[in-house]
């Protein structure tokens, strides 16, 4: 079995950016962001998709990238924090500008996570999808209405050691407003 | 981690030559149970084939009425789709109590339903687990077992089957649909699942190769009132410590229709096929509800420390009855 391959060139798109690494199969996509591509923003905490530190957005959705094998990613157009931008491509992005504003952090591990998982919530809100804590009966295909629960429950899949949690809410209900 | 080739699989036919003759391949869905059991060691296949790619991502309306959900719809698309919220709301509710917003983005239908249990012993190479080295012994019976299973457990094992899905497929009366060596075939999804019994390795009824393809949901169910209730040590991003999807026609005081599964309690959803039996024909009372779902659980058989887990099933099991019996929604 000597002709076995273990490794592929993955093509794809990084920050609008054209990448082709040559990952190991067994790489995670958070690996192959941190250490070949030099983008340390999306964290490794559990790495076993349990803390959302490593949260990036992969064909605008969010998604927990230490559990996402980077050769099977092929042609996808990956955003992490370094890549996020305000809609005219000049400034920050709206979430991290109030993040910044409500001080939504401590030590900020957590925090490159967070923005991306919101990003990728409100999206998703945007686009009508339930939560846990929507009441059942709730018109489908409206955007879902963000109130403070609403936002908690979404947002779950992102720990905060520190327990910035209350400015993290506050934070996002800034952007939705 | 130890090294793999990686097949990206076009059509189901190729998915499953590619997997044919080889014990130590795997199907990728999301990755984020298979990944996860990768690193852990508890996983370690020569060939990964990626079938995230096949045409099987789209949720259908067939003509009978049925509705045919793809294996490699995403949980998050699937909880959010019309014809899920509009006509089996405790799919979309299970779904959603299930994991996190970018773990449901990234989970499959067919990995959902083929996810390993969450038993610490099972995940941990160092301890003795007859479901994941037969033969070794199981840690749990005598260690912490808290989260295990009261019903239908074995001398061999005590684990029980983690997702919440397919508590809500099973009360739904749904069917897996099955693609392999023999051909298309399909399996009640309440009969999928097994009980561990002599055999804790063997999870479900799939045989080694085989491809889930769908899951399809029945007319008969369709628009039935119907709820999904978790109950779980924190509020959100857990797994259930014991969970209950019910689907319930009353019609003139009378229980026409009535299907009750737990979650939790078991190796497999828990069709409380007893308690249904005794509800249909009667007076959808408290009281009725409250004797009904004590027989079902009469046969369960706690641990030295999960015993909790009866009486809670029970009270989630009757709030469920109740409130369906009071309104539509449940809610
Ligand atoms: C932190 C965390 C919390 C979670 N909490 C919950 C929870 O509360 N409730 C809950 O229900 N789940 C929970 N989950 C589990 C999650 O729902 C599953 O990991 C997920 O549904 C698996 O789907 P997948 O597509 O990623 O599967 P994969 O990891 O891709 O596959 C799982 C298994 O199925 C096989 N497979 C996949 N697709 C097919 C197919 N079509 N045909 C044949 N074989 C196939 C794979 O070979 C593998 O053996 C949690 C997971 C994590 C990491
Ligand atoms: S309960 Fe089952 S999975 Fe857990 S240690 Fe025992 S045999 Fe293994
Ligand atoms: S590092 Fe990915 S979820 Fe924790
Ligand atoms: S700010 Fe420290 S973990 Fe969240």
């Amino acid at each position: 079995m000597g002709t076995e391959v273990f490794h592929s060139e993955v093509p794809l798109t990084v920050n609008g950016e054209p990448r082709r690494p040559t990952v190991d199969h067994r790489s995670t996509l958070l690996d192959v962001l941190r250490e070949q591509l030099g983008l340390t923003g999306a964290k490794k905490g559990c790495d076993h998709g349990q803390c959302g530190a490593c949260t990036v957005l992969v064909d605008g959705r969010r998604a927990n990238s230490c559990l996402l094998l980077a050769v099977a990613h092929e042609g996808a157009d990956i955003t992490t924090v370094e890549g996020l931008r305000s809609a005219d491509g000049e400034g920050r992005h709206p979430v991290q500008r109030a993040f910044l504003e409500r001080d939504a952090f401590q030590c900020g591990y957590c925090t490159p996570g967070q923005i991306c998982s919101a990003v990728g919530a409100l999206a998703e809100a945007e686009a009508g999808h339930p939560s846990h804590v929507t009441e059942p009966g709730t018109a489908i295909g409206s955007p879902a209405e963000l109130t403070r629960d609403e936002i908690r429950e979404r947002l779950s899949g992102n720990l905060c050691r520190c327990g910035a949690y209350p400015h993290i809410v506050e934070a996002v209900e800034d952007v939705i407003r | 981690m130890k090294s793999f080739r990686y097949v990206r699989a076009h059509s189901v036919e190729e998915a499953t030559a590619a997997h044919a003759g080889r014990p130590s391949s795997r199907y990728l869905g999301g990755g984020t149970n298979l990944v996860d059991l990768m690193k852990l060691g508890v996983e370690s296949p020569r060939a990964v084939i990626d079938i995230s790619a096949l045409p099987l991502d789209s949720v259908e309306e067939l003509r009978d009425g049925s509705v045919r959900v793809g294996a490699t719809v995403r949980n998050s698309d699937l909880a959010a789709h019309p014809l899920v919220r509009e006509r089996y709301p405790v799919l979309s509710q299970a779904l959603l109590s299930g994991a996190s917003g970018q773990l449901r983005n990234m989970a499959t239908t067919g990995g959902n339903l083929l996810q390993r249990t969450r038993c610490p012993y099972f995940q941990d190479l160092a301890m003795p687990c007859n479901k994941r080295a037969p033969g070794s012994g199981c840690g749990a019976r005598d260690g912490i077992h808290r989260d295990h299973a009261v019903l239908g457990h074995s001398r061999q094992c005590i684990a029980t089957h983690p997702s919440d899905m397919a508590v809500a497929l099973a009360a739904l009366d749904a069917q897996v649909e099955l693609y392999g060596a023999r051909g298309r075939r399909t399996v009640p999804a309440a009969e999928f699942h097994r009980l561990p019994g002599e055999r804790p390795d063997v999870d479900t009824e799939i045989t080694h190769g085989e491809l889930i393809t769908g899951v399809l949901l029945p007319s008969a169910t369709a628009g039935l009132p119907c709820a999904y209730r978790k109950a779980r040590d924190r509020a959100s991003y857990a797994f259930a410590l014991a969970s209950v999807a019910v689907v319930l026609s009353v019609e003139e005081s009378v229980v026409r229709e009535v299907r009750i599964a737990f979650g939790g309690l078991a190796h497999r959803p828990w069709r409380a096929l007893r308690a249904e039996r005794e509800l249909l024909g009667g007076p959808p009372s408290g009281e009725a509800f409250r004797r009904a779902v004590d027989t079902e659980l009469a046969e369960a058989e706690p641990l030295r420390d999960n015993s909790f887990k009866v009486p809670l099933a029970r009270n989630l099991a009757c709030d469920v009855l109740g409130r369906l019996a009071a309104s539509p929604t449940g809610s």
